[in-house]
């Protein structure tokens, strides 16, 4: 499955990239599969994905939980707890 | 309903003119303007800059304003949010309810603001001393949400 990858504001910082496509193995099923998928790049993508970080995640601009699972083409993004207003 | 994000300023008057004239039915309007502060938990701030998630936010604000209009009967809507640099005394967002009378207006402003501090993606980002920093999300924004977890009064509920 192919999915495009977004992450803001300390994440994006963090990791040095703001968007990203790619191609996922077919044991990559879930938001929470993609950001274990992610950390197996290790560096800065091990530490700043890690389960222990507070981050949100959002499915096709919809905030959501690990369990949710992928769509064909859908845009998946990580950033911090938001601090508008 | 309005949801705005944008670089620009905004004027508060012009804004609230306009949603009065166009809805002669609402006898209250509040409204809340949010602001950059000049000290961030004892640190000068000299510069702010925002950043946030083209697509999402405008979904995100019209979610929030749809679950205010569904709590309470409002004859309309106006969210403002700015991103980009500011500086302190900068406007960083407006928030503007118009209802027939005042406690659904203040109710259902508090409410818009609330959600919009936990459920927006906006990021704040200080220029101090020190540097640039993220600003750390505060607990105390999480807790705001718990007081709508009752159901609204019921004279403030659509039939």
């Amino acid at each position: 499955m192919k999915i495009q990858l977004k992450f803001f504001a300390s994440v994006r910082e963090a990791l040095g990239v703001a968007d990203e496509a790619v191609q996922l193995p077919d044991s990559v099923v879930t938001v929470g599969d993609v950001r274990r998928w992610l950390r197996a790049r290790g560096g800065d993508w091990a530490e700043t994905l890690a389960e222990g970080r507070l981050l949100r995640m959002a499915c096709n601009h919809e905030m959501t939980g690990a369990e949710t699972r992928l769509t064909e083409g859908c845009e998946v993004a990580f950033f911090p707890p938001v601090t508008g207003g | 309903m309005s949801v705005k994000v944008q670089t620009e300023d905004f004027d508060l008057s012009s804004e609230i003119d306009a949603l009065r004239r166009a809805h002669p039915e609402a006898g209250a309007l509040a409204c809340f303007i949010g602001a950059v502060r000049d000290l961030n938990q004892g640190v000068a701030v000299s510069e702010m800059e925002l950043e946030h998630y083209p697509g999402m936010t405008e979904k995100a604000l019209a979610a929030i304003v749809e679950q205010a209009q569904a709590r309470w009967p409002i004859a309309e809507a106006l969210v403002i949010h700015r991103y980009g640099k500011l500086a302190p005394t900068d406007q960083i967002v407006l928030v503007a309810v118009a209802t027939a009378h005042r406690g659904d207006a203040f109710a259902a402003c508090e409410f818009i603001m609330d959600y919009l501090k936990t459920a927006a993606p906006f990021w704040k980002k200080e220029v101090t001393a020190t540097g640039a920093h993220w600003v750390d999300a505060r607990d105390t924004d999480e807790r705001a949400l718990h007081k709508w977890a009752e159901p609204a009064p019921a004279s403030g509920r659509k039939s």
